[in-house]
This record gives structure tokens, sequence and C-alpha cells, in this order.
């Protein structure tokens, strides 16, 4: 890797500051496990690395109400073994137990992949399924707005994710197709239905993996949902080719099936 | 064998590998744990171009980076042209087309990863640095990709010695009864056939330390490889002109290889000449992406097969079309991969009357292909066990019948195949039985049924296999074009307290030699196994060996020591008869004792060792002191390992996923030594073999680029995708080495393929599919099943 200057600050406002200082080529390091071997491999070039491993309050989960709050250095291996979210959404702890592997788990954080935001990353379906919020050091943003395309999110410069908020849903579930090389989603579909109060309702699938522009609503999906939740009701139903991407290993006409077929698996799994 | 009682270490014993100890506990001592004093570090500058001119390169800011030792190009190194071990003669004599191969490149690159520069720094990092201030003008020219548009000519070939991009035009067998035999068949089953390029992708990556010692004037190079007497013949006489008695070359623990550490790589060269160039160590560590772009490929071939079959099912002949990519240099043993490695294998287990094969050698701007574990073997039984399968099913017969009724039977052996071969021994319908017994067949309609219920479509296939192994003898493969012995070197030196060190020419690189070879050594000797040490891999201490590669080391390495061990014996009947007046023909020896027969009069192995070196009582006037013998050993013929695989998969016809539910292997490799390690490598080659039917594949893109270059998208087998395996063996000892033994290192990766895909193909055959390339992804298994449905094939 390039040489970079590293910080370890022990506070979001000294993170903030050092991020702010650092101008352009600053980044933010969460677990790392996407950022250290694009450094290895010498596809980044960042003047300072700021990592956020030394902001003790940004990790932890809590339950407040009709909601589970995860901090954002919070590892995936916490979530998947956390009893108060596989209480509250079990498809959220599942989804984090099938992210990349058992290294990947223990050091890959919730904040890192959300705001990383590559397209073939899970938590970005669950995010959007499950209508969740995402808090930064300057604000609340909804998840229908925080996802704007190939690793590109609503965050602006110098923002810092501190935690996502999942409304808890009445069911859900997430099943993914791996790619058979690095497991990251070739189609990830995450299906959430939701009671009549609190988040106003109705069915969210969310889509990983597959997009063209990253994770996208499967509308229609959602539509026959909302009327019947059942696997039967989405039969045949699937975006079309022409809006996925294809590559060695699935053609777009291949992903299109099979979000198709991972919906109907994850509504059958959600019950 | 086994003439002596050494308890439960002996020939045919499950002795734990002795090496794990060191392996994995860390304590292994590979290249890259070698460090020299004064050492410095290369990095070389790889074409990110699969075919462009170089019109100019300057190198002026990188000698000028910090930490910069030297930074050579072409204009240096461009002179030492990589050679080629194997010399292949193609249709009306013509010798193949055998360009030169620069250490760096020389006005032109040919593949992506084709070195361009060294730097050379104090650090790693700095010569990498340096590396990216090499500014290199490159003219792109379009990249020759495809074999078939490649051979039509046109555009600028990867080598201007080549206007058609063909290397060799290569037949084998008659033609002309293949004919015959095809015009009088009652049935012709036709197939063609992709068999994918894979990476090798051994755990430990390439390095190579240069090391040049100015008092003495020689040369060490300490490299990952699996021969090293092999590298210092080939880059001491061939590349560098450096005398052998001043080149040392010393491959020390290896973390496997699969043929990819056979060969001699230009970087082996670049650092021990530029260690001498500098006059300091240099050390180069390939990196793993950098793996992908150098290490020698495997595999890649076209084919067209036909069979042609009396109305019974007989086969009448069999043909084969194939074309062989080569990549854009010739790699050391490259030539006889596709030919004397794929073409002599195509009569298979099979008594058929008539073959013939032409094989076409491609030059494509791609990173050069040689032999990777099989090595044109598992080509070969793709093709004939993929066509046999086929045939079966169009003439709706057993596939195990159909195979039955063709296979050479016991009486026929030795049996001279019409490709070359002549096979010593076998029995196969022996492993036939064995493995359908193993697999279950009479269990399997119910868990089709079963599976059915599921959802999921069961299907199972089998296939036979033969291989050649311990390649030789050395007059014939000379006379075919080789230019290297294929015999292999071993000392026994008996110490004077009567413990034994052997050197042997064989290499291990994950095989366990230092346990295998040692169980032989205590054995024969009748002396406990921690009292034999085994010593390969530097060409100070062994003598002139050729080290590891297509299953060999036994029966070629483990036959030298035998005979070394023979003279040993032999030796110490005379001394033993000095020492105890006797004539030495009534000298015995047994359970580690001499002994005068039929007397209780004896000596242990141990005095004579120490009479032979504190000769007192001691025939000085007859037999000279020391016990300490070399042999080497030229094998008569190949050995024939063979069996039979079955395997049974479930498709989920939703998704395209193929899950190996269940694996059963029959393998007769003649004696076995330790039968955990033969184990070990059944299972090894099966997850190989396996990995190439359903997951690995190297894929390039149109322009040359890789796209499979990385672990992010190349998918390397994990043990979640294979089952527990059912390994069974059964026993006809080769009939020419002393051991009996045949080789086992490379069967799975031969056997599995076209028995995973042949189960495939039975899962499927409901919707008429009837063949599918490798890898067998879901995403082709898909696709079959809707052009199947769509009536599309």
């Amino acid at each position: 890797m390039y040489d970079f200057q590293y910080h370890r600050p022990a506070s979001l406002a000294d993170a903030a500051k050092l991020l702010q200082s650092a101008g352009d080529d600053g980044k933010l390091m969460a677990g790392g496990q996407t950022l250290i071997p694009t450094l290895k491999q010498r596809l980044a070039q960042p003047s300072a690395v700021i990592d956020l491993g030394g902001i003790k309050d940004l990790a932890g989960i809590k339950v407040d109400g009709n909601a589970v709050m995860i901090g954002a250095l919070t590892t995936h291996s916490t979530v998947a073994s956390s009893k108060d979210v596989a209480g509250k959404i079990k498809a959220l702890a599942q989804l984090a137990e099938g992210i990349g592997d058992r290294q990947v788990r223990h050091c890959g954080t919730i904040g890192g992949s959300i705001a990383n935001n590559d397209p073939a990353a899970d938590y970005p379906a669950a995010v959007l399924a499950l209508n969740a919020t995402i808090t930064t050091n300057q604000r609340k943003i909804a998840a229908d707005e925080f996802f704007k395309g190939l690793f590109e999110t609503a965050l602006k410069p110098g923002e810092i994710i501190t935690s996502v908020s999942f409304p808890v849903p009445e069911k859900a579930a997430y099943v993914k197709f791996p790619n058979p090389a690095s497991r990251y989603a070739i189609v990830g579909v995450f299906v959430a239905r939701f009671g009549s109060g609190g988040t106003g309702g109705g069915v969210r699938v969310a889509v990983t993996g597959a997009g063209q522009g990253g994770v996208f609503r499967a509308h229609k999906i959602e539509e026959a949902l909302s009327k019947n939740f059942s696997a039967k009701a989405i039969e045949g139903l699937h975006p079309p080719a022409s809006s996925l991407n294809g590559d060695i290993h699935a053609s777009a006409e291949y992903r299109s099936h099979l979000i198709g077929v991972m919906a109907k698996r994850a509504v059958a799994a959600a019950g | 064998m086994a003439p002596n009682d050494v308890g439960s270490t002996g020939i045919g014993a499950s002795v734990r590998r002795r090496e794990d100890r060191r392996f994995l506990t860390g304590r292994g001592t590979y290249t890259d744990d070698i460090n020299r004093p004064n050492q410095t570090y290369a990095w070389i500058l790889r074409s990110p171009h699969a075919h462009a001119a170089i019109k100019s390169i300057d190198t002026t800011a990188a000698k000028g980076a910090p930490g910069v030792v030297a930074v050579f190009t072409g204009a240096e190194l461009g002179k030492f042209g990589m050679p080629c071990g194997w010399l292949v003669t193609g249709k009306n004599n013509t010798p193949m087309v055998e360009p030169k191969h620069p250490a760096l490149a020389e006005g032109k690159v040919r593949h992506v990863g084709d070195p361009v520069a060294v730097v050379i720094a104090e650090t790693k990092s700095q010569a990498r640095d340096a590396a990216e201030k090499i500014n290199v003008d490159y003219a792109p020219l379009p990249a020759i990709m495809d074999m078939k548009a490649a051979l039509k000519g046109g555009g600028t070939p990867v080598h201007d010695a080549a206007a058609s991009n063909l290397c060799f035009d290569w037949e084998l067998g008659d033609k002309a009864a293949v004919g015959a035999a095809f015009t009088k068949a009652a049935h012709v089953t036709k197939l063609d056939l992709v068999n994918n390029r894979l990476v090798p992708n051994a755990m430990e990556p390439r390095a190579a330390i240069g090391d040049f010692d100015r008092a003495t004037g020689e040369h060490t190079l300490y490299t990952t490889s699996q021969n090293p007497h092999v590298i210092r013949l080939l880059m001491g006489a061939f590349v560098l002109g450096i005398p052998e008695h001043k080149l040392r070359v010393v491959a020390p623990d290896v973390g496997g290889g699969f043929g990819s550490k056979i060969y001699h790589y230009a970087e082996e060269a670049i650092v021990t000449w530029a260690a001498k160039e500098i006059g300091r160590p240099v050390k180069w560590t390939a990196e793993r992406s950098e793996a992908f772009i150098s290490d020698a490929h495997g595999r890649d071939h076209i084919t067209h097969v036909e069979l042609a079959m009396d109305k019974d099912g007989k086969f009448l002949a069999l043909r084969c079309e194939t074309l062989a990519n080569m990549g854009a240099y010739l790699s050391t043993f490259a030539p006889c991969i596709p030919t004397y490695l794929h073409g002599t294998l195509l009569a298979g287990n099979y008594a058929t009357p008539a073959i013939h094969t032409n094989v076409k050698a491609v030059f494509t701007n791609t990173v050069p292909v040689d032999a990777y574990r099989g090595a044109g073997r598992p080509e070969a039984t793709f093709q004939i066990e993929r066509l046999i399968d086929k045939a079966a099913r169009e003439l709706k017969m057993d596939p195990a019948e159909l195979r039955r009724r063709n296979f050479i039977k016991p009486s026929q052996f030795p049996y001279q195949t019409p490709v070359a071969l002549v096979y010593d021994t076998g029995n196969y319908d022996a492993t036939l039985d064995q493995v359908l017994k193993l697999s279950d067949a009479a269990g399997y309609e119910k868990r089709k049924a079963e599976s059915k219920a599921r959802g999921k479509l069961r299907g199972r296939g089998l296939a036979s296999y033969i291989e050649a192994c311990g390649i030789a003898p050395s007059n014939v493969v000379g006379s075919l074009g080789a230019r290297a012995g294929l015999y292999e070197a071993a000392t026994v030196r008996v110490n004077p307290t009567g413990n034994v060190t052997v050197f042997t020419g064989s290499h291990s690189h994950g095989q366990g030699h230092e346990t295998t070879f040692a169980q032989v050594v205590s054995d024969m000797l009748g002396i406990p196994m921690d009292q034999v040490e085994i010593s390969h891999g530097d060409t100070n201490r062994v003598p002139f060996g050729m080290g590891t590669y297509g299953s060999r080391s036994l029966a070629v390495g483990g036959t030298a020591i035998v005979k070394a061990i023979d003279k040993i014996v032999a030796k110490g009947k005379k001394i033993a008869a000095h020492m105890l007046e006797a004539a030495e023909a009534d000298i015995e020896f047994k359970n580690g004792k001499f002994q005068v027969a039929g007397t209780d009069k004896s000596k242990a192995f141990g005095e004579i060792a120490l009479a032979a070196y504190v000769p007192h009582k001691y025939p000085l006037d007859t037999v000279e002191p020391g016990l300490d013998e070399t042999a080497f050993y030229d094998p008569k013929n190949f050995t024939f390992p063979a069996g039979a695989y079955v395997c049974e998969v479930e498709v989920d016809p939703e998704t395209g996923v193929v899950e190996v539910q269940s694996f059963a292997t029959a393998d007769d490799f003649g004696k076995i030594v330790n039968p955990m390690i033969v184990e070990g490598q059944v299972h090894g080659g099966l997850v190989q073999g396996i990995g190439q039917a359903l997951l690995e594949t190297c894929v390039y893109d149109k322009d040359g680029q890789l796209q499979s270059g990385s672990y992010m998208d190349y998918t390397m087998p994990r043990a979640d995708d294979v089952p527990s395996f059912k390994v069974a063996h059964s026993v006809t000892a080769c009939t020419h080495n002393p051991l009996g033994v045949k080789g086992c290192g490379e069967a799975g990766a031969i056997g599995a393929p076209p028995t995973v895909i042949n189960a495939i193909i039975d899962a499927l055959s409901e919707f008429g599919v009837t063949h599918i390339d490798m890898p067998a992804t879901p995403n082709r298994v898909w696709k079959a099943i809707q052009d199947a449905k769509a009536g599309r094939h």
C-alpha cells in the first residue's frame, strides 16, 4: 500500500475534524474489510485514514421501543449473535451471519458496509426493506433517500454514520444466492412485512447484488405481496433483465430469474 | 517386499506424516522465510496489455526513486531466452515453432502479466513505488484470444515465426484404419467439448532469492521448485551460462505445486543474474494476484471426438481433434502435455482397436499453459468418459455395462494400445465392481425418489480412468522429443552409528515423502523409522535427480532408494561375511541382522555400519570402507494406475445449483506404502477435479484481460463444496518396479470431472440435456434446462 497518515481519534468530534482537515483524500475506516484490501492492492491512495475503531460509543445494540438500533461500529458477528436482534428481527441476525467469512464478520461493521454501499453487499437490502433510518453526526436519513447508486450514498463530505435504526417488522426474511467465489450476493432479496401501525404497514422488498444502480426495491413484488403475502402471489414476478447487471458468474437474465426465486423463498422463510 | 518386522511403521502402515509437525506449527522453512545478509527486493513490472508493441521504456525516474538499487529491462535481460524442454515434431516431420521467450520483454508484450522490467530496491515497497515511475510507451495490438480464429491468421500474430499462430500440428495413430472402421460402424457417437483453463493456485506463491558469493564465485538460487536439479540445468546451461559446479539451487519447503512449480520461470533467472550484477542478494516473492497472471495455467483444450461402435456396442474406433492452447510462450514442458501425455492416453481402459488423434497447438495472448495435476490425462479421460456416457445414453445401455463390454481384460496384459503405450497390468472390472458396491448402486432409485420429493433432480455418474505415471523410459521419451532424462537418483548414507540419511532427487511439496520414503527404508533395513532421515531439495546435497511431477516419486524415486539399499545390503553382507568368518553366499539379511544361514551367528545392522567406518576388523583388501551408496533408476515403462468413480449429485431445477451428494472411488494404485497418505492424495485430487467440474475456470475477455484474476471471481473449492468421500482400493502390483507401486497423486483430478458431469447429465436427462461444459455453474445448468425446455439444444 501507499503511505498515508493514520489517525485513531477517541471521539466523533475529533474524527469529524480530522476528516475535514484531510480534505478530499481523507478516508474513514470502520472494520476495514473493503478499505484494507483496496489499499493493499494500491487501488486507493488516501492521504489520511481515520480509524473509527477507537470511538467507544459507536458500537452496540439497543432495543428502543419498536426499533432495534445498531451502532455503526457494531461488527457483523455481534449482530449475528445478538439475542436482542434475534428476538426482534431474526432475519437481520441471519443476514449478518451470512456475510463473508468468519474473519470478515469479526472485523466488518454495519456502518462500514452501508457507507461503502457495495452493490453486492448484504446490509443495504436489510436497510432498504426494513425502512431503516440512518443517523449521522449531522442528521437522520431515511433508507429510501440513502442509497444513490454504485458505491454512492447520500452522505456528504465530513458526514459520519453513527447508528442505524431498524423498525421491527411483523415478518421478514433474507435469502441470498451467493457468488460462489466471493460469497457476496449475486442476488439477495430481503422481504419485510409490517403491521398496519407504526411504519404505515405494507410490504417492502429490497434486492441487492443484481441492480445496475445497486440495491433497489422490487415494487411489483411489494404490491403483489401487500395484497397476498404468499410465494404463490409472486409466481413469475421478477424485474426485467434489462435493468440488471450481468457478469462472468450470472447473466442479467439469470439474475432476473433468481430474484423471483429468492423472493419466493424469502416469503416462504418469513412464514 | 516387507521382509522385516518393524512394527507399525513399515510398508503398508498408515504412519502419521512426520513433516506435519513443522508445517502445522508454522516451523516450515519456505523460500520467503529465507533472508540473506544485505538482501534487496525485486518487483517485476508486468504488462497491463495482452498484446502490444513496446515503443519505448523510460526508467530514469524509477532509477532516481528512494531506495532503488537498480532497474533492468529487456535491454539487459532480453538476451536470455527461457528454454523449452520438449521438442514436438508434427505432421510431415515438421518441428514445432519455438519462438524466443525472453526473460524480460523485448520490443513486444504477449500477455497480461508478461514481465517488462525489474526494479531492485532496499524494500519491496520502494521497489514497487519505483516500478510505478517506469514509463512504458505501449502501442496496443488486437489480442489473439480465440484458438479457432487465431489459426485463421490475419492481424498481428502472437509471434512473427508463427503467422497463423500454429505451434505444431501433430497426429498419432492409424488414420486410415480409423476411417475404415467408421464406415462399418453400426452407431457413431459424437461430442464437442471444452476442457476449461485452470489457475493452479498452490497455497504458497512462487518466490526466488538470488545470491552470489564473490569469494567463491558460486551462485545460489533459493526457489519454489518441484525439481531443483532441472532448474539448475536449464538455467545454468541454457539461460545464464553458469557452470553447474558454480550453481546451487535450493528448493526448501514448498507449499504445493500441482505442476506449476516444475517450470523454469523468468524470475529465477532474473534474481540469479541480478544478484551478481548488483553484488547483493535479491529476493522476489509473488503476490497472489501476480500468481494468477504469471504461474503457468493448466488444461485449455477444445475437442471434437467421435466413437464408432458395432451393433453390440463394441468399440471399433475413436478419433479426436483437439486444439490445445499454449498461451503466449512455450512453458518448459508445454508441448508434451497435449501430445505425449494426452494423445497416448486415448485408449483409456478400453480395447478400442483403432485410434487416431490430431492435436493443433496454438499460440494466444494468454498466460502460458503447461502441466497441472493430471496434465493431459484429465483431458483425455474427460473426452473418453463423456463420450462413452453419451454413447450409452444413445444406445439405451447401462453405462457400466457398455464400459465392461469394452474393458481390456486381465488376460490381455501386457496390452499394446493403438496409441503407443503398453499397459503392464490392471483389472478394470474389479474396480468397477468395487465402486458400484461402495456407492450403493442398488439403493439409487430410492434416493432419486427421495430427492424428487424434495423438488431436486438426482443424477448418478460413472467414469473409469487410467493414467500413465512416472513418465519413462529416458531413451523412449528422448526419441519423442524430451530434452531431459526421466530417471531418478538416491543416495542412502548409513552413518557410523547405524542411522540413515537418504538423499533423494524427488522433491516433496505436500506429498509426504519424508514419511513414505522413511517407511520404505525402515522396512527394508529393519531399523526403526526414527533412525531414517529424508533429505531433498538442495543440489549441493542430493544426487542429480529429476524431481517430482506426474505421480512419479514413489515409483521412480522410491525405486532408486530401493536400488541403493540393495547395494547397501550387498556390501553389508561382504562385511558381515568377513566378520562372521562365513561365506558371503551364506549371509542372510533379515530383521535388521546379517546372519549366517542356519546358525545363530549374526551381526546387527548397526555393528556392520560401525565396522564400515571404523574398519579395524575389516576386509580392506577387497571392500572399501564406508556404507554409502547411490543408485540411479530409469524405469522400463510408465506405471498405469486405474480405477472407477461414481458420484451422485442433486440439481435444484429452479436455480441450477448442483450439490455433490456422494462420491465413491475405487483405485488401483498397485501396492500401497502409506494408505493414509494415499487417501489424502485421492481426497485432494477429487477436490481439484470437482473444482474443475463445478467451480473453477479462468476467464479472459476479448481484449485479453483476465476477468477471473482473484479469489473474488476465481472459485476455489471449499470444504462445504464437497461431500465426505468413500475411498477404496484394489491392487494389481506394477510388474516392473520392485515395490509394485504405481502412483496416486493425480487420479482424483483425472477421474472426477467426467464423473461429476456424467451425473449432472443424468440428472438433467429428463429435459433432454446431453452435454454441459465445465464448470457446470448454476447459471450454465439453469440455462441448459431453459434451452432444453425451449427446444434450443
